[in-house]
């Protein structure tokens, strides 16, 4: 796809000036996120970390209310505040930390430097105007090209999305268009202005299992060819095989175990990690019960102190049930897992 | 698209024909019950039975049909189609007169006040809707929500009255007590009425009464609209594309929310009508309302049947015009 | 869209029918009607208006508890004189007690009232009912029969109906608002129906072999009758208006019944000289319909399932 040169105000040069290169595209310290709720305070995102490099799929795995979504939503800036505050931590992009920027700076980032694509096309989409209005709107609004060159660019990029007949499609509304078909307009309006870092967040959780291979696949040619960074927020284990170099496995709002993925398939360090394997149905074990993780999720506004797992677990003993939480011991190098017991969840 | 205008033409026409037949149902059976109209206009005298046959010839009434109850009259109900296609919408019982001429001198005033009614209704409902649903749970949402409840709960009547008589006769009386006071406001936005030499400023009240039901309904709709569409996934992914908020509301948002309320200001014509009979009553403007309402009383009926067979028309005509506006603004319907 | 019931009074989106959870035979939509009474109880302004409610048709039930005046005692002498002792709401033009004339006022009204809401539910919810149970040519004729019916603008329609039928008493406009009424009624049920039809759990009830009427009567119905409940608690106010809209035209009730109707017509020139003339029975009426329209609100309100 040809590279056009940026319309670049003042403003933008300046903003660009400040990311460093040479820092990690995106780094996650200890974010904290708390909703305010008719019941109380829900602590949906408790000292979340991570660090993505360059070219990296990285998973975020969990649970619903694990805190993954919001912890992408925090990324990106659009998390409806109030009821949501971001209380604690930074989100370094190139080294820039996002929660101090202007208001008009981290517009700039979205979409341009960071981009996000959701689980539901069709309500993700606006079904009132066209998929080329959608998709053009970008460069009209952030490049400032013209209708004509932007609807070209719309074209261009639903071929890059491998939609056949593109130039008809383009005058399409969402509704015409199948859900996998969406999905991947949704991909190409988050790859528009060619951003470094791509957040999905469940992007095939609605979509049948051949299309979802399709789409994934997609994903990471895309990925391959851009040489982007992508955050795969997802609850689907399969999905996270193929695709993923790294995970973060999430619980109550918290990273409780972080691996490069061969390791945590082969030999999980965290209890609730070795849980969710176990709880994969393996035609090979036919017959048997399937296992489960027995227990419910944490409310969110009543997490039980210690290790937040721990009603849930079966390695627990009594120093995990009162503060403080497990810290992130080092399993390996770039691995690490919250837990106290890692050795012996290892080695069973 | 195309299919779609077609389609709805095509119901058009049957429900067209059904409410002409309703109405001439309900008047048929009317007069079945309750004995040839001409007969009141005697009053106390009793008239002989040529009299009484020559009359009723005239006004078309002398079907033998009419006497049996129940009898649906099909014959008369296609002369009356004939006529009707013709522009013949009878004559007045009381004044001889033809009842198009009646209606052609009254639809004027009429027109007038539901344009003022309506451009009321219109902005002023969408503007509050649209404020009172972006700051959602703030004063402004607060106050729509209880003002245009206590404006659906009054009748308009009341309204009507209350307003005439505090603003126009109360207010006004002061102001055109004063003679420095420019005689526009006092004479004009100001009367108790309709006055001939402020065509335009005279109806200005009324109209905002005729159209203060429909814009406490619009405004409602408008921030429910509104609220729903604010919390919307598309909303969100306008903002992960980093658009500013402002065409984030302006555009996205406030495209998919005027939907329901445009197809809903086009059906209040047929509201703005029902509303014109108390409101020119009211403030005594010589329009339609004013004339079938003082038929009514009098017992004309083919004044009152013409008028609201007119206004079953233009509403009907409305609707189509809506439904077709509706598929231009929603794409998701045309392609049904 | 009728103006007759304005269905848009709640800032609620429309209710959709109340089973669209799955509520699970009808033990489950007793839950829903019995938490509904809890919230309601707990609603201010549904306690309110209920209260109001009660008090306005123990006036009409009841006259003779509220006042021991003869509104038809009248003393031309006394026209017009401002509340005093013994009569709160003081005389009208005729010279009768103003007071008395409220009290009786009520019963006409509500009379015409609760009348038309039983007629338009019952034969707009038979209508309804039949058209989204049936579904195909039932349907389409009954719906283009709605759309006919809609047409007329509500005040016209009663016009027309009210010339040609001279006689104007309650009966006679207790007809007029079900003729003109039963379509929002009869809409609503519709697509009550229409929704409840689809569920799971009439599907399997109609697998082990229910018969139609005993699914329609059974399993349907309760869940449909929620969003008619709320219409026709919203209709009720409504139809209050409308009489006293219908009187004021002249084509209501007449003199010498007595109603909020027309105590309002027969004194409107005199608001700036005796006020009390016009506000008691204005009050009273725009009392009863707000109170009417804030229950069917708050009804709304806590027979939607998305509000669980």
């Amino acid at each position: 796809m040809t590279t056009e040169a940026p319309v670049k105000s003042p403003s933008t040069a300046r903003f660009l000036s400040q990311l460093d290169m040479t820092a990690p595209p995106l780094e996650v310290r200890n974010l904290h996120v708390e909703f305010h709720t008719t019941s109380g305070e829900a602590h949906a995102v408790n000292g979340m970390n991570f660090v993505l490099s360059q070219g990296e799929t990285r998973a975020i795995l969990g649970e619903s209310g694990s805190g993954k979504s919001v912890t992408a939503q925090a990324i990106m800036g659009i998390l409806d505040s109030p009821p949501a505050k971001i209380t604690h931590g930074e989100i370094l992009y190139r080294g820039v930390d996002l929660l101090k920027l202007s208001d008009e700076d981290r517009r700039r980032v979205r979409a341009n430097h960071i981009a996000m694509i959701f689980q539901d096309a069709l309500s993700a989409l606006n079904p009132v105007f066209t998929v080329g209005f959608q998709l053009g709107e970008l460069f009209r609004k952030h490049r400032g090209m013209s209708r004509q060159a932007s609807k070209a660019k719309a074209i261009e990029l639903l071929d890059m999305v491998k939609i056949p007949a593109a130039k008809q499609r383009v005058n399409d509304f969402p509704h015409q268009f199948s859900g996998g078909m969406r999905q991947r307009v949704m991909i190409a309006m988050a790859l528009a202005l060619e951003p470094e870092i791509l957040i999905a967040d469940e992007p095939t959780t609605a979509l049948d299992v051949t299309v979802q291979a399709q789409v994934m696949g997609l994903l990471s040619e895309l990925q391959r060819e851009h040489n982007m960074s992508l955050i795969l927020i997802t609850h689907d284990m399969g999905v996270v095989a193929d695709v993923a170099d790294s995970i973060s496995v999430m619980y109550a709002g918290r990273v409780v175990e972080d691996a490069p993925v061969a390791d945590i398939y082969a030999r999980p360090a965290h209890p609730y990690t070795k849980a969710l394997l176990e709880s994969i149905p393996r035609v090979d074990l036919k017959g048997q019960e399937l296992a489960v993780i027995k227990g419910l999720p944490p409310v969110l506004t009543n997490i039980p102190p210690g290790c937040a797992f721990h009603p849930r677990c079966r390695y627990a003993k009594d120093n995990c049930k009162v503060p403080p939480e497990p810290p992130h011991y080092d399993v390996d190098v770039n691995r690490v897992a919250a837990c106290h017991y890692w050795r012996e969840v290892i080695e069973s | 698209m195309g299919r779609y205008v077609i389609r709805r033409v095509l119901q058009f026409i049957p429900t067209v024909l059904g409410t002409m037949f309703l109405l001439h149902y309900l008047t048929s059976l009317g007069i079945q019950l309750t004995g040839n109209p001409v007969r009141a206009l005697f009053g106390d005298r009793t008239p002989t039975p040529a009299m009484m046959a020559a009359l009723s010839e005239r006004l078309n009434l002398n079907d033998p049909c009419l006497t049996q109850t129940g009898n649906p009259c099909i014959g008369l109900f296609g002369e009356r189609l004939v006529n009707i296609a013709q522009w013949d919408f009878g004559i007045s019982l009381t004044g001889q007169r033809e009842v198009t001429d009646i209606i052609g001198a009254a639809l004027p005033y009429t027109i007038r006040i539901a344009l003022i009614g309506f451009v009321f209704e219109a902005f002023v409902g969408i503007l509050a809707g649209v404020l009172a649903g972006l700051r959602s749970g703030g004063f402004l949402d607060y106050f729509v929500k209880i003002s245009t409840t206590l404006i659906i709960a009054v009748p308009i009547f009341v309204l009507g009255i209350v307003i005439r008589e505090f603003v126009a006769v109360k207010f006004g009386n002061q102001l055109r007590a004063d003679p420095n006071f420019p005689e526009i406001i006092s004479r004009g936005f100001l009367a108790a009425g309709y006055k001939p030499d402020y065509p335009w400023a005279s109806l200005f009240i009324p109209g905002l009464v005729l159209g203060a039901t429909s814009l406490a309904v619009t405004a409602r709709l408008t921030r429910t609209s509104m609220v729903e569409n604010v919390r919307a996934d598309y909303v969100r992914t306008a903002r992960a594309k980093g658009l500013m908020p402002r065409r984030i509301t302006g555009v996205h948002t406030l495209r998919n929310s005027l939907i329901p309320v445009v197809t809903s200001l086009g059906v209040d014509l047929g509201v703005l009508m029902g509303g014109a009979v108390v409101t020119e009553t009211i403030f005594n403007v010589p329009g339609i309302g004013r004339v079938a309402a003082q038929s009514a009383r009098t017992g004309d009926a083919s004044v009152v049947i013409g008028i609201v067979t007119l206004a079953a028309l233009i509403f009907l005509v409305a609707n189509l015009l809506v439904d077709i506006l509706y598929a231009v603004l929603d794409p998701r319907i045309r392609y049904e | 869209m009728s103006d007759l019931i304005p269905s848009a009074t709640s800032d609620e989106p429309a209710l959709q029918s109340s089973s669209s959870e799955g509520a699970g035979a009808t033990g489950g939509t007793a839950s829903l009607w019995s938490d509904a009474r809890k919230q309601l109880i707990r609603n201010p302004i549904f306690v309110i208006s209920s209260l109001y409610i009660l008090v306005v048709s123990s006036m009409a039930l009841f006259p003779g508890l509220w006042t021991d005046q003869d509104p038809r005692n009248c003393i031309i002498s006394q026209s017009r004189k401002p509340p005093q002792d013994g009569h709160p709401f003081g005389f009208n033009i005729l010279g009768c007690d103003y007071y008395s004339h409220a009290i009786y006022g009520a019963q006409p009204s509500l009379s015409i009232a609760i009348g038309a809401t039983v007629g338009i539910v019952l034969i707009g919810g038979t209508l309804g009912l039949l058209a989204g149970f049936y579904g195909g040519w039932v349907d389409t004729i009954i719906s283009r029969v709605v759309d006919i019916f809609l047409s007329l603008p509500f005040l016209l329609g009663a016009l027309v109906f009210l010339t040609v039928v001279k006689v104007q008493n309650i009966l006679t406009i207790t007809m007029v608002l079900v003729i003109l009424g039963w379509t929002t009624i009869a809409r609503v049920m519709r697509g009550a129906v229409l929704s409840a039809k689809n569920l799971d759990y009439v599907l399997a009830a109609r697998s082990l072999g229910a018969g139609n009427l005993r699914i329609m009567l059974r399993h349907i119905l309760p869940n449909a009758i929620a969003p008619v409940t709320v219409l026709a608690t919203i209709a009720l106010g409504s139809f209050v208006a409308a009489e006293a809209t219908l009187t004021f035209l002249g084509v209501g009730l007449q003199p010498p019944e007595e109603s909020w109707g027309i105590m309002i017509t027969d004194h409107q020139v005199y608001f700036l000289e005796a006020p009390w003339l016009l506000i008691f029975p204005t009050t009273l009426l725009i009392g009863t319909v707000l109170s009417f329209i804030l229950m069917g609100d708050a009804l709304r309100d806590a027979l939607d399932p998305k509000m669980r």
